[in-house]
């Protein structure tokens, strides 16, 4: 590969600091006692404690998947620290509260708080580590009735709707990571959108992982009633350390009748250093139930961080006419592995489903999409169009495709479309003979490439993925 | 046309470039001057193809000996895009496919970065769409070319369009055009050809690199000069490639041994 080509991929990670705050850690190793204690800490009800021991009990008789394809040492997970927050841990009322230390990190992460939430007309729910620091604007939102708050919080404050939905789209049984989460989870975001509201303004979650060997753990709960719609964003960056971190989330929406959610993710996780040394471990399950007719979740990834990253955000279909989309962009570099896509369970009649994937491999990367178009018996008239195109930066790098496509109504109709491309030297000698330079040409390429996907994105979100791309890729873009 | 009078655009001594290790250039002396059209024929292998690109400044070959100076300036110390930002242009033989990016985006960017090199105002994507329409009425190109992603899909004849569209807006003082008329009907040669023609002037010089002696017959050149085994063995006039035509390439060899 050339110079030029291999310097462009090589810039380094901008999130990598580490902010020094005082924290509440648990000491590492998991048992019934350790969640106890973790329960405890939270003050949470008795059914909270008991989904989470029937979880870890479940967990214990699980094994680690191995098909995805992506290679790690085994996780030893008697190794991390299942709890961590900032202290002193007092209740915030306001954002003046906040330690001030934690606020130049998320400043310093060009997170929207003060008066950028209010100009970007963003609410913002950060997660430090484990816990929930602030949540802006849930007074504005509590007027039109949306309840937009820390897991946590939502577990005192609105027991009945996270009673009722809890595990219900992701059980605790799932999978692997799933039934870990579902025992050890320390907060999340939680939302709700009661019928016939259009959520007036963005929701936004930004996740950081700052301890040294925490795993975050944390669990979404999105529910949009009947004709409720909402946009939510989340953002994930962590610290630079040369050791692995565990990131395990749960996220679960739930759309009733002609309601619609639309989840923007974009991921930056610390991916490791050129060598593969360090990273997260990005082991996440997101569903999406499509529970009433007419209701749409759509979900916008762009996935640029972790060392590894596992990850198939999914509909479920099952009311008739419901719509599910999956947008991805999955960018590699070095010595990232991603294994990541989306499964779309069509159960109900004349479901629709589109995925959009983009994968971009470069250095010694390896990138997989996987996904599975699911059409059940009943779903007379169900339609699918996949795409997923994938895009080589050099010589080093590797990109799969395994799609798996399995259809039990003969009334469905499912598209699948590929494509690989190279960005070569030909084509790089193509824009210098225009006399564009290799760091304009990548960015105008790769541009072109996720077009499709950054379309979905909200605004200002998009903005901040075409950078993040940047930053990954070319160090500046204009 | 050439008296011999015009400034020297391009002076070549002695150049030598290897791919992969494997000599291909052998010595190569070559004199463009201001106003001057030359054609640079001979068989396949020759290392036509190659002269472009190590001028053009290609990262996969290396050269080994020689010198190359374009408008006083030292061009093989240049990286390929200050090449073309100082006024060499390099017409594709295979223009490359770059899929997803719309074309109207890569020209007015092209056009930016080179013209606007040159002290000329840079043109927003409105004034970019007016100006190009006119350069393609040139080439009597269909606007919808704008929309269509970097010659993905285009056919032969189209790219060479393309090609030739981007000589337009770039308007470089020395313009290698690498087998334009490989690909082209005979009305598509027609009309690159009077595209090509309209966009000489007293101040620039066109190289045509061909096989065939055909596009001679649309844009006249005042040299002819035949490559073989890396060297330019023969130069003449414009009957040069005539008598190629009528004769082939062997002769020329036999001669040269």
């Amino acid at each position: 590969m050339s110079a030029v080509l291999q310097n462009l991929i090589d810039q380094p990670y901008k999130h990598g600091f580490v902010t020094d705050i005082e924290a509440d850690v648990v000491a590492k190793g998991l048992d019934e006692s350790v969640i106890r204690l973790i329960s405890h800490k939270k003050n949470e009800p008795d059914w909270l404690l008991e989904f989470r021991l029937a979880a870890y009990r479940h967990w214990l008789t699980m094994q680690e998947p191995t098909w995805p394809n992506v290679k790690y040492p085994a996780v030893d997970f008697q190794d991390i620290s299942y709890y961590s927050a900032p202290k002193p841990k007092k209740k915030l009322a306001s954002m003046d509260e906040v330690d001030p230390e934690l606020l130049r990190t998320f400043e310093k992460l060009g997170v929207p708080m003060h008066e950028q939430a209010a100009l970007a007309g963003v609410a913002v729910d950060v997660i430090f580590d484990s816990v929930s620091v602030a949540t802006t604007y849930k007074k504005k939102l509590a007027d039109v009735g949306v309840i937009f708050c820390s897991f946590s919080e939502a577990v005192h404050e609105h027991p009945e709707l996270v009673r009722k939905y809890l595990g219900t789209v992701v059980p605790t049984s799932d999978n692997f990571y799933a039934a870990l989460n579902s025992a050890v989870f320390t907060d999340g975001s939680f939302c709700f959108i009661p019928k016939g509201v259009k959520c007036p303004m963005e929701l936004s979650t930004y996740f950081r992982i700052n301890t040294q060997e925490s795993g975050q753990f944390e669990r979404t709960l999105i529910i949009a009633e009947e004709g409720a719609s909402v946009s939510y964003l989340e953002g994930c960056t962590a610290p630079r350390f040369d050791t692995n971190q565990l990131h395990a989330a749960v996220v679960e929406l739930v759309a009733l009748d002609n309601a619609s959610i639309k989840y923007s993710t974009v991921q930056n996780w610390y991916a490791g250093d050129e060598n593969g040394v360090g990273g997260i471990y990005n082991f996440v399950t997101k569903r999406g139930l499509c529970k009433g007719v007419h209701s749409k979740i759509s979900w916008t990834q762009v996935e640029t961080g972790s060392a590894i990253t596992w990850k198939y955000p999914s509909c479920v279909l099952l009311g008739d006419h419901s719509v599910g989309e999956f947008y991805s962009v999955a960018l590699t570099n070095h010595m990232q592995q991603a294994d990541t896509g989306t499964k779309m369970v069509h159960v109900g009649k004349n479901t629709r489903s589109t995925i959009i994937s983009k994968g971009i491999s470069a250095g010694r990367s390896n990138n997989s999409y996987r996904g599975l178009v699911k059409i059940g018996p009943k779903a007379e008239g169900a339609r699918n169009f996949s795409q997923c195109d994938s895009m080589l930066i050099g010589e080093t790098c590797g990109a799969n495709t395994f799609p798996y496509i399995q259809v039990q109504n003969n009334t469905a109709k499912v598209e699948h479309e590929a494509s690989t491309s190279k960005i070569g030297e030909d084509q790089l000698f193509y824009f210098a003979s225009r006399g564009i330079d290799a760091e304009e040409a990548v960015s105008m390429i790769i541009n072109g490439f996720v077009k499709d996907v950054f379309t979905q994105l909200p605004m200002e979100f998009a903005v901040e993925a075409g950078r993040l791309l940047g930053l990954k890729l070319e160090g500046s873009v204009g | 046309m050439s008296n011999g009078a015009g400034r020297i655009l391009l002076d070549v001594r002695g150049l030598c470039a290897s791919v992969a290790g494997v000599p291909i250039l052998k010595g190569i002396d070559f004199t463009v001057r201001a106003g001057e059209v030359h054609a640079i024929m001979g068989p396949n292998g020759s290392g036509k193809s190659t002269f472009s690109k190590v001028l053009a400044g290609h990262p996969s070959y290396e050269v080994t000996g020689g010198s190359a100076v374009f408008d006083g300036v030292d061009l093989l110390a240049l990286s390929a895009e200050e090449r073309a930002r100082s006024g060499f242009f390099l017409s594709f033989q295979y223009p490359v496919e770059v899929p997803g990016v719309a074309n109207a985006q890569f020209l007015r960017l092209a056009y930016n970065t080179v013209l606007g090199g040159r002290g000329r105002d840079e043109l927003d994507p409105l004034e970019f769409d007016d100006f190009v329409r006119e350069k393609m009425k040139l080439l009597e190109m269909d606007p919808a070319f704008l929309d269509r992603s970097v010659n993905t899909g285009f056919s032969g004849g189209e790219k060479k369009r393309n090609e030739i569209l981007q000589m337009a807006l770039l308007e470089p003082k020395l313009a290698f055009l690498d087998e334009t008329d490989s690909g082209l009907d005979i009305d598509a040669l027609r009309i690159v050809a009077q595209g090509v023609n309209h966009l000489r002037s007293a101040d620039n010089a066109v190289v045509l690199v061909t096989h065939y002696q055909r596009l001679l017959n649309y844009i006249v050149p005042d040299f002819v000069h035949v490559m073989d085994g890396g060297r330019l063995v023969k130069t003449g006039g414009r009957e040069l490639a005539l008598e190629l035509e009528a004769r082939g390439y062997d002769w020329i060899g036999k001669q040269a041994a």
